[in-house]
């Protein structure tokens, strides 16, 4: 349905967006505000509804000392609001060859060694959009827990906020792709009918099969299909 | 939380819950699935492609006299950015083996599997950052027949089904065939799939399903399919290089009318430059950005069509672009996240869409245009949705019986991104149902492609959402992403083989010429130039005031100006 033509009633608000004060609807998303004030985002979108990352933002609320985080695309204005959108944090992502890395501490020694810096401070975790426990998944980092790591890292989006305000100088982000790679690949447990059934594949199994629903007459595909059984 | 004049109807749905948790329980739908007829009535009645001026006649191009959705007609009734003359083809600014233009799924499996088997060098060159994609946002999952019950012969007949069996069979062949590999292919590189216990794949249902086939990573199946695939990528700087911020505005042929190449467009310095390839794909992606028929959208900010538009005027033709997929559940309320998808494995896990008086109204996981038609039947016709204060309207997604069919936290762990998008909003959807309507989400048709996802053009290959012929006129839940991953993979290997041989001729822009000379003669009248790009959001009067400044028209609802002055050249 169409976008509803809601402007003539919306209330407005200020927000001071890199310092000027613009009028913006009072329920927008930030994102929302930046376009409704006529910026055309080039940097600092990408999915729009909170998976890529891109639009990480910092700001503060009037009388409040705090510097806050968050995705464009998710967060709402508020009255007063100062904000400035951060589309790309500096970062050195580690080259490597997966078949060559062992799923333990090593791994994060060799590629991520910034890692055992932490000091524990738990500004990563406080500045995380996504609510994910990020001192914890450092410290398992440092352990060489890889399966903490990959669980408690599970949902990151990448917008690198954690790693903008670490005194240490981390790169979490990273990590944690690292790790889910390595679980990935090496601590996951096989599943046999999925070797099975690749097999079967490449053998041919399914020819005869495929040969018969290719050529069938459209009808006759058709009642096929309606009276397939349902698992 | 929701405003107070929805609690009567709320309440209505917390009353028939117990019933409805029985009927769920029970082996067997919850709601009579619809025959052949019924599905025909309710398509032709209340699916937005039927509305009369959904559709119109194309009027140049390859699919020239046919029937297409409206907004895409107008896409590729539109003009150049570029005129042949403005573009120095002698001295290609770089050259590749493989030019990929889209760096979403299909992009970096064609670039992989090109480096990784056959040795060949590609250039990715992608609109926004590599990942900014529909690739990274899929919830609900990848459909590959794994399980013990399923096959991959049953899989071609619930995607052949589900197509209203206008699928191209060869192309559905490859996607459920290739599946099982796929799913081991992606593992080796990292990607953690939800497991049971055993280490077999944890399997659902979704739309259109007759056995458990929907592989999911949580409910971020996409960003961890994508982010391991972007790794890999930039594990092999040496061999893929990716150009970001570059999008491609006209494909490059030669004169013996090969594809060679593309020009791309840096939106940073706004300059131009030439792609000298022996082989290229086009892995563009889908168009909801295009807000067809004024659609909220689930899709990602650069989905606007390009791939489409640039494969046109090279003269590849396009298949099933009168049709479009409409995601059953889309966000209607809250305001804010309007449009935004709500997975299909919420209904898959138990959820049940409800009319107004908590009723439902049709099975829950019919095939997704006639999903979407019977919620929007239920609302224009039925009076069983429920209006939201900005003016749209929804019907209820009862997700609290999924926590109640699979035990408490169930929803909590495995669809966090969901609920992370609704408690901002008040709204514990393990609690409350969702509000949700029909939300423009795919893009069923593309450029018509074979097995080796080659098209009428020799040395252009399209692959993934950009494609067309797979899905027919209707793609069921989990196999683009499946269908990204087949053939993107099998792109890469196919124009890799044939970039081995080609020798690439004299570069050439005279299709752009001949098309506007098509324009001109069909007596087309726009002010359109295209790809599109980026929509624009700004407000009307905003828009209005960016016009003056620019000394042109302000080219449909695409944000960059018309930049073709006379006198401006590469
Ligand atoms: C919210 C959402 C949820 C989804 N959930 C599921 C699901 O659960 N299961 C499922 O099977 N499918 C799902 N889909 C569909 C599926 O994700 C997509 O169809 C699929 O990812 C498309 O992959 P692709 O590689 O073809 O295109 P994309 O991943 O969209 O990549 C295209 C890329 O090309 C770039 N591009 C566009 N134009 C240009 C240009 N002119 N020049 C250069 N680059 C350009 C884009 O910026 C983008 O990076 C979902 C889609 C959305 C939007
Ligand atoms: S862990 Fe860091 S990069 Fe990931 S979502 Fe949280 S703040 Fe962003
Ligand atoms: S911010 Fe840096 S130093 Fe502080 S806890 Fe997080 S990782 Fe450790
Ligand atoms: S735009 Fe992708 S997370 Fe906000």
């Amino acid at each position: 349905m169409a976008r509803a033509p809601t402007e003539a009633k919306e209330r407005l608000i200020t927000v001071y967006i890199m310092g000027k004060a613009c009028e913006v609807p009072a329920e927008a998303t930030i994102m929302g505000a930046i376009e409704y004030a006529g910026h055309q985002i080039i940097r600092g979108a990408g999915c729009r509804e909170g998976y890529c990352g891109a639009c990480a933002t910092i700001y503060r609320l009037p009388g409040d000392y705090k510097i806050r985080a968050g995705l464009a695309c998710m967060t709402l204005v508020e009255e007063g609001m100062t904000l400035a959108q951060i589309p790309y944090v500096p970062a050195e992502k580690a080259i490597y060859d997966i078949e060559k890395l062992k799923p333990n501490v090593s791994a994060i020694q060799q590629l991520y060694p910034s890692v055992f810096r932490c000091v524990a401070c738990g500004t990563c975790t406080r500045s995380c959009p996504q609510g994910l426990q990020v001192m914890d998944y450092v410290q398992a980092a440092k352990r060489g827990d890889i399966a903490e790591v990959m669980d408690l890292s599970f949902d990151c989006v990448v917008c690198g906020m954690c790693m903008l305000r670490c005194p240490a100088e981390i790169t979490q982000p990273l990590v944690g792709i690292l790790a889910k790679r390595l679980y990935g690949r090496y601590l996951r447990k096989d599943s046999p009918e999925l070797a099975a059934r690749v097999k079967a594949v490449e053998e041919g199994a399914y020819d005869a099969e495929y040969a018969e629903l290719m050529t069938m007459s459209r009808k006759d595909l058709s009642d096929r299909y309606y009276a397939r059984d349902t698992e | 939380m929701y405003p107070e004049y929805m609690a009567e109807s709320l309440r209505k749905v917390v009353q028939t819950r117990p019933a409805r948790l029985e009927l769920a329980r029970k082996s067997g739908p919850v709601y009579p699935p619809m025959n052949a007829e019924e599905r025909r009535a309710v398509l032709e009645g209340f699916h937005p492609d039927f509305e009369s001026s959904a559709r119109r006649t194309v009027r140049v191009g390859p699919n020239r006299d046919e029937s297409l959705t409206t907004e895409v007609a107008d896409l590729l009734e539109s003009h150049s950015w570029l005129r042949s003359e403005q573009v120095n083809l002698d001295r290609p600014d770089f050259e590749t083996d493989l030019l990929i233009i889209g760096g979403g799924g299909a992009g970096c499996n064609a670039a992989l599997v090109a480096m990784k088997d056959h040795g060949m060098r590609s250039i990715i060159a992608t609109k926004l950052r590599m990942g900014d994609a529909n690739s990274m946002m899929s919830q609900g999952g990848m459909q590959a027949a794994v399980s013990r019950t399923d096959s991959p012969t049953r899989h071609y007949l619930d995607a052949i089904g589900g197509g209203h069996f206008e699928n191209k069979p060869e192309l559905v062949r490859a996607l459920t065939e290739d599946g099982p590999g796929v799913v081991k292919w992606l593992e080796d590189l990292g990607v953690v799939w939800d497991k049971q216990q055993d280490g077999s794949l944890k399997t659902m249902h979704g739309g259109g399903t007759s056995r458990k086939r929907m592989l999911s990573c949580r409910d971020y199946t996409g960003a961890m399919i994508m982010r391991t695939l972007m790794d890999e990528v930039r594990n092999h700087p040496d061999m893929i290089d990716v150009k970001e911020f570059m999008p491609a505005v006209e494909l490059i042929m030669d004169t013996k009318g090969h594809c060679a190449g593309a020009v791309l467009y840096s939106l940073d310095s706004e300059e131009f430059f030439t792609v000298k390839a022996k082989a290229t794909l086009i892995a563009t992606g889908g168009y909801g950005r295009l807000h067809i028929r004024g659609f909220d959208t689930t899709n990602h900010y650069g989905a606007t069509g390009d791939g489409l538009v640039m494969a046109y005027r090279a003269g590849a033709k396009l298949m099933y672009m009168d049709s479009v997929q409409y995601h059953p559940t889309g966000v209607s309320f809250p305001e804010q996240i309007a449009g935004f998808l709500v997975t299909e494995a919420i209904r898959g896990a138990g959820g049940q869409p409800l009319n107004k008086d908590g009723e439902l109204f049709v099975y829950p996981r019919e095939p997704r245009d006639i999903e979407a038609a019977a919620i929007i039947r239920e609302c224009a016709q039925n009076g069983g949705g429920i209006p939201t204060p900005s003016g749209r309207v929804g019907v209820w997604l009862d997700s609290p019986l999924i926590d109640m069919l699979h035990g408490d936290g169930y929803t909590d762990k495995h669809f966090p991104a969901m609920y992370r998008q609704f408690i901002r909003y008040g709204i514990d959807i393990a609690k409350l149902p969702m509000l949700i309507y029909p939300s423009l989400h795919y893009q069923n048709g593309g450029i018509e492609i074979n097995e080796r996802c080659e098209t009428d053009l020799p040395g252009l290959y399209v692959a993934g959402e950009a494609s067309g012929g797979l899905h027919g006129r209707n793609r069921l839940m989990g196999n683009s992403v499946l269908d990204y991953n087949v053939f993107g993979q099998r792109a890469g290997r196919y124009a890799s083989e044939y970039a081995k041989a080609v020798k690439i001729g004299k570069l050439s822009l005279a299709h752009l010429d001949s098309f506007e000379k098509e324009l001109a003669a069909a007596g087309v009248q726009t002010e359109l130039v295209t790809p599109v790009l980026l929509p624009s959001y700004a407000p009307e009067d905003v828009r209005k005031r960016q016009l003056l400044r620019a000394d042109n028209e302000l080219p449909g609802s695409s944000v960059l100006h018309n930049r073709l002055h006379e006198g401006k050249s590469l």
